[in-house]
């Protein structure tokens, strides 16, 4: 399968919004374009469970590699792994949901969908670009679009909280350039991912450079304590930018934390482990208790957020092939989730005009179809099994608990226990919501039309897949952060 | 007689070109449309007949230098007395003094190219004082305005000021090593001292003219009061000519004392990164906002030139190839809307977007290549300039830098932000743009984009240094 493809359909799908007439056209364009890409993904996963079972070992498949700028020694080097392939799923899926519960968006619809279709090519170039400047670059493409989308189309403090989004995410990537440019010099004159993790780099420079790349990314999954953008971002952006900020956009720094920083730094990941699981502890607990104390149904998916990706963090720190497994199936699965779960709160603020949970209740009598898909998301926020959140979880626990020593064990079970507050905030919120009386003024409310309903569904399916038979997913998964583990232990 | 014809092609066009003008002037005059328009071929015509027939050569006993890579910076000027001669097509219609102003500008671009091909140092301060006088006379040529004249006045006084400092210079440059010319001042540098003063009043010279901080006090004033077409023209093609013979001058002359100007660089780049930033974030004028923008921008020119070798020649040509398209096209917008409407100011484009998508866009392109943000060729143009200034593995230096570009990017934003978000009771009407104008817009757009895209024009620009 040739990879350029998932770069070119997006980039044509963009295009050819820009040229449409009118706004169902539009539209149509847009779902096309992201079925297009989400057939796109699946065969490109198909064809590398079929190289796999034929036997093919080599690292990265699919590799294509053009000469951009030789003066630099950049390429334009593209391949995939499993782990690539499971944040490109996840985007794919992101992206057609997110499109559909923008159907009814009539502010300059053009501009909304163009945006959204171009932060998607950021984040798909970037989980398959095997050249770091390459990757930088579609890492800061992915920028922009969200700016303006929250800005623009958003809701409250929008161009406070834009402003704050883009200098703190530009802010990131800064440090993630100054990194790659150490890289580049450190080793060489080479910007490419592979030969730069077959070097050994110093371990003096591999002290400098593992903090600038692993904070610099971090700063895109909410790494405590630059998590702050987060809940003035997600709160103030439109249903559909939050979906794509906390789906695809906050996995683009797990995976770059991951790919970048720990696979090419594994001296530095070593040193800095400890800091990097404690750092995940306070995000995991802190945003925990933060959600707690919130009223505002966004807050309270931003602060879990901040939570959730925090044990994607705690998984890459414990430098353990089952953690490491286990936060890339942290990453496809709150993707996943809290894209669904921002979906249905924008479903139910279009109705009820209010995002404030104690101004709702017996929201269950009249949309059923919402109601369950929020009992549903909010069960797999809080663990529960059969659903992708408990998969991911429980592997990142069990690669946590393969450390015996004091530290990690008081981590993991610190970790842990944000599950208990998890559940006390989502059934609490689930209870303000969906059951009791209901009020009057919101009698006449009616269900998820058929965009919205589809777009649920398609997440849930997600969510189910990997609940239900995670076995594809680790499969998946696993050679990669095998590969990422060997390195780590030198063998 | 035959290499006199080639090698000073673009020399004799431009002062064919200034002629014919005055021959016109003197002659029946013509009407201004007529005219612009005849200007307008003339200058397309010399920009693509500046890629033909380039040679390597020397004239007048080495006084005049010319190659394929002086050549191509050459064409880059062209290309941006072109599009400002599109963009600006509104303003210049009406200005009653339409040949004058272009006589000026060919002779200031007269001045440049001498400068860039200069072989020593008294042809260099010939051709600066060129092409800084009717400079001056262009700053002023809002005639009914008080503050054109004001920006004129502190132009050529500065101007004045600095050229005294550099005849100071040159004459210290003569009495330490006893020649003024290229070809021969390498071997008799040796780092001494008086070297040294007389290398730090040459410099002092350049940054008044690159208005690198602190040299850059008259700026901001003298943009504000020239006329869009003017400024346009001092912050792109000026600063560009000056960056061009700058960096040549340090690479191929001054090599031997590269440590002494490597850390004298690095200081000055911080400086001027982190004063034209900090001033730029609170202007209201979108005129002085994008001349402490641009001192920002020479600051990172600055970073790539204090790389010293092939790889930095080769960035900082191709950054200023952007920013002609970056910088021209925002002037452009601001000469559109400033010829149509009289506003000038950042809040007086809140609420542009509603009503003119089109010059929104392409100023948001163009402020998004200013901050270095993909796809656009800013990105790669910064980029570029960063690895280059990074070559020499000072991590401060270039966390320094990019920590400067978030600073840059939040200003740049603030426009975006009044176009796209900011509500605004009377937004700026609908406004007509001409079809010139509007082709050269697209044209800078279309530059910006794909300049970074095609990697093979940064192949090209590599091939010839």
């Amino acid at each position: 399968m040739n990879l350029l493809l998932l770069i070119l359909i997006p980039l044509l799908t963009a295009v050819a919004a820009l040229l449409s007439r009118n706004k169902q056209q539009i539209r149509w364009i847009s779902l096309a374009g992201s079925v297009i890409q989400l057939v796109a993904a699946f065969v490109l996963f198909v064809a590398y469970r079929n190289e796999i079972a034929a036997g093919n070992n080599s690292q990265m498949l699919f590799e294509q590699s053009y000469s951009l700028f030789p003066a630099w020694h950049i390429n334009f080097h593209l391949g995939v792994d499993g782990i690539s392939i499971a944040m490109i799923l996840l985007t794919a899926f992101v992206v057609i949901a997110g499109v559909l519960v923008s159907w009814n968006i009539e502010k300059m619809t053009k501009e909304f969908y163009f945006l959204l279709i171009l932060l998607s090519l950021g984040a798909y170039g970037f989980f398959i670009s095997l050249d770091l400047f390459v990757l930088f670059f579609f890492l800061e493409i992915a920028v922009i679009p969200k700016y303006l989308l929250i800005g623009i189309w958003g809701s409250g403090k929008k161009e406070y909280s834009a402003n704050k989004l883009a200098l703190m995410l530009m802010g990131g990537s800064a440090l993630v350039l100054v990194g790659i440019l150490g890289l580049y010099f450190s080793s060489g004159h080479s910007f490419d991912l592979l030969s730069l993790s077959q070097l050994n780099i110093p371990i003096q420079t591999q002290r400098i450079i593992f903090p600038l790349l692993f904070v610099g990314f971090g700063v895109f999954t909410a790494l405590f304590p630059f998590h702050t953008w987060v809940p003035d971002g997600h709160s103030s952006a439109p249903t559909a930018g939050s979906m794509f900020l906390a789906g695809i956009s906050m996995k683009l720094g797990g995976y770059g934390c991951l790919r970048v920083a720990t696979y090419i730094l594994p001296e530095g990941a070593k040193e800095y482990s400890t800091i990097v699981i404690v750092l995940a502890s306070i995000a995991i607990l802190y945003g925990a208790f933060a959600t707690m104390m919130q009223k505002d149904l966004k807050y309270i998916n931003a602060y879990s957020s901040v939570s959730h990706c925090g044990f994607v963090l705690l998984g890459i720190g414990m430098l353990t092939k089952t953690a490491m497994t286990g936060a890339v199936m942290q990453m496809v699965s709150h993707g996943l989730m809290t894209a669904l779960f921002f979906a249905v709160i924008g479903m139910i603020y279009d109705r009820t005009h209010t995002r404030q949970v104690n101004e709702m209740g017996g929201l269950m009598k009249v949309m059923p179809f919402i109601t369950t898909s929020f009992f549903i998301v909010g069960l797999c926020s809080l663990g529960l099994p059969g659903l992708s959140g408990f998969v991911a979880e429980m592997t990142i626990f069990m690669g946590s608990w393969e450390h015996t020593d004091a530290f990690h064990r008081i981590a993991t079970i610190a970790a842990c226990m944000s599950i208990v507050v998890t559940a006390v905030y989502i059934l609490r919120a689930i209870g303000n919501v969906a059951m009791g009386p209901i009020k009057e003024n919101f009698l006449q409310l009616g269900d998820a039309k058929w965009n919205e309903k589809l777009a649920a569904v398609i997440l849930i399916a997600g969510i189910l897949a990997i609940g239900i038979a995670p076995s594809w997913l680790n499969d998946l998964i696993r050679p990669g952060a095998e590969i990422i583990m060997n390195k780590i232990t030198g063998k | 007689m035959n290499d006199f014809l080639t090698l000073m092609k673009q020399e004799l066009m431009i002062t064919f070109i200034i002629f014919l003008l005055l021959f016109i002037k003197i002659g029946k005059g013509m009407k201004n449309e007529g005219l612009l328009s005849l200007i307008q071929v003339l200058l397309l015509i010399n920009f693509i007949a500046g890629f033909f027939l380039n040679k390597e050569g020397d004239l007048f006993g080495n006084m005049f230098h010319t190659n394929s890579l002086i050549a191509f910076q050459k064409n880059i000027l062209n290309l941006g007395v072109y599009l400002i001669s599109l963009l600006c097509a509104d303003w210049l219609k009406k200005t009653p003094h339409l040949s004058e102003f272009f006589i000026l500008m060919l002779s200031a671009s007269l001045g440049m190219f001498f400068m860039i091909s200069s072989g020593n140092l008294l042809i260099f301060y010939l051709s600066l004082e060129l092409a800084t006088i009717p400079l001056a006379a262009m700053a002023n040529f809002d005639l009914d305005k008080k503050r054109s004249s004001e920006g004129a006045m502190k132009m050529i006084l500065s101007s004045a000021f600095s050229s005294g400092i550099l005849l100071f210079g040159i004459s210290l440059i003569y009495g330490a090593t006893g020649t003024i010319s290229f070809a021969e001042l390498p071997q008799q540098l040796d780092g001494s001292p008086l070297q040294i003063l007389a290398f730090v009043f040459l410099v002092a010279a350049f940054a008044f003219k690159l208005s690198i901080v602190p040299f850059h006090l008259w700026t901001a004033d003298v943009y504000e009061g020239s006329p869009i077409a003017a400024t346009a023209f001092l912050s792109v093609i000026s600063k560009g000519a000056i960056a061009f013979i700058f960096i040549s001058a340090l690479y191929n002359v001054f090599q031997p004392m590269y440590e002494v100007w490597y850390s004298m660089l690095v200081i000055l780049a911080i400086a001027t990164m982190v004063i034209g930033n900090l001033f730029a974030l609170r202007q209201q004028n979108i005129k002085r906002f994008l001349a402490f923008s641009s001192i920002a921008q020479v600051g990172f020119i600055l970073v790539g030139i204090s790389n010293g070798d092939k790889a930095g020649i080769t960035s900082v040509v191709y950054f200023i190839l952007i920013y002609v398209f970056s910088n021209l096209a925002a002037f452009g917008v601001a000469s559109v809307i400033a010829e149509k409407t009289g506003k000038e100011n950042v809040d007086d484009y809140k609420g542009l977007y509603k009503t003119n998508p089109f010059i929104s866009w392409i100023l948001t392109l163009a402020l998004f290549s200013l901050a270095g943000i993909p796809p656009t060729a800013g990105f790669f143009g910064k980029l570029f300039l960063l690895t280059a200034g990074a070559s020499k593995g000072s991590y401060v230096f270039i966390t320094i830098a990019t920590l400067n570009m978030i600073i840059s990017l939040y200003y740049y934003l603030r426009v975006v932000r009044a176009m796209f978000m900011d509500k605004n009771e009377q937004p700026i009407e609908k406004i007509n743009t001409n079809r010139v104008t509007k082709f050269a817009l697209i044209l800078c757009a279309a530059g910006i984009v794909l300049v970074g895209l095609l990697s093979w024009i940064y192949e090209y620009i590599e091939s010839l240094t």
